[in-house]
């Protein structure tokens, strides 16, 4: 198809009916781009401007963060919006450059597999991790592991 | 209406070198549109990578802090800079971009929108390098 072929813009096309999902998809970006913009900038002053800085993230820094209810869901809310903002996004680029049909459904469902996938891993990470998980009392991290707060899940 | 309607040009004048009045022909429009896309695809790659260090907290204390540390060089801190200015681009397009598409106003303006959020863009930028490289360049190799 060349662009000789393609109909002119805004002659109508039959559309079929039911679930607009383009449209959702549109407007997702744009309500996930707004909560973005506050939970990535959040993110990066918590992270990044506070304290030491990025010498003060370690183990022991994400495990204080994720034993707090505020912060898991903080990072599920991020972990969610972001992926399936990111694929949305990514699916996009893929419909404007990829002009073989094969091609676009293999790396379109590829994205939603590695989206998926990921925010399977991010969301158990987040809710079902265990700080003292297979920490010994010989590991440098006993101590700190000690002092923490227990995870409220 | 004896105007004609809107006008199609032809391939061979949209696919010419010299710029015809057509859409995207290097104008702000374009270049927003071009920097939107280049910074989305590098974010979308660094959560990749970012949802897989994070990971890393439950296989054991030790192998987190030792990908962390990695983030800790001069060199990665450059790039954490040129990552924070990529999402703060993607950021402030974003919401011009919205602003676009709701508000008459902001359609009419989105060209002195755009070198609004490159101001914006510059300043937010600057204070987070401000802050954030000497932390990077203090206590190298320190914890």
């Amino acid at each position: 198809m060349t662009a000789d072929t393609l109909a002119a813009p805004r002659s109508s096309v039959p559309r079929k009916k039911g679930v607009n999902l383009e449209k959702w998809g549109w407007i997702y970006m744009r309500v996930s781009g707004v909560l973005l913009v506050v939970l990535i900038f959040g993110h990066l002053y918590f992270n990044l401007l506070l304290g030491d800085g990025i010498h003060g993230i370690n183990w022991g820094f994400v495990a204080g963060k994720l034993a707090d209810p505020f912060w898991q869901w903080w990072d599920i809310l991020l972990l969610w919006l972001a992926l399936i903002h990111g694929a949305n996004g990514m699916r996009t680029i893929v419909n404007d450059y990829v002009t073989g049909q094969t091609a676009r459904r293999v790396l379109i469902w590829a994205l939603w597999v590695a989206a998926g996938l990921l925010i399977l891993l991010g969301t158990l990470v987040v809710f079902a991790f265990d700080p003292c998980n297979g920490v010994t009392s010989d590991s440098i991290f006993w101590e700190q592991c000690q002092n923490l707060p227990a995870p409220r899940i | 209406m004896s105007a004609p309607s809107r006008v199609t040009p032809s391939v061979a004048q949209t696919t010419s070198r010299t710029p015809r009045g057509t859409l995207y022909r290097g104008n702000e429009g374009m270049w927003s549109w071009v920097l939107h896309r280049i910074t989305g695809v590098a974010i979308f790659f660094f959560l990749l990578v970012h949802i897989l260090d994070t990971a890393l907290i439950r296989v054991a204390p030790e192998a987190y802090d030792a990908v962390m540390s990695t983030y800790k060089n001069p060199i990665m801190g450059i790039g954490e800079t040129f990552l924070v200015a990529a999402i703060v681009y993607h950021a402030f397009n974003g919401l011009r971009i919205i602003a676009v598409d709701l508000w008459p106003w902001a359609t009419r303006h989105q060209r002195q929108l755009w070198w609004t959020v490159l101001v914006v863009w510059l300043v937010t930028v600057g204070g987070f390098a401000a802050r954030h490289l000497p932390i990077v360049f203090s206590n190298i190799g320190g914890h």
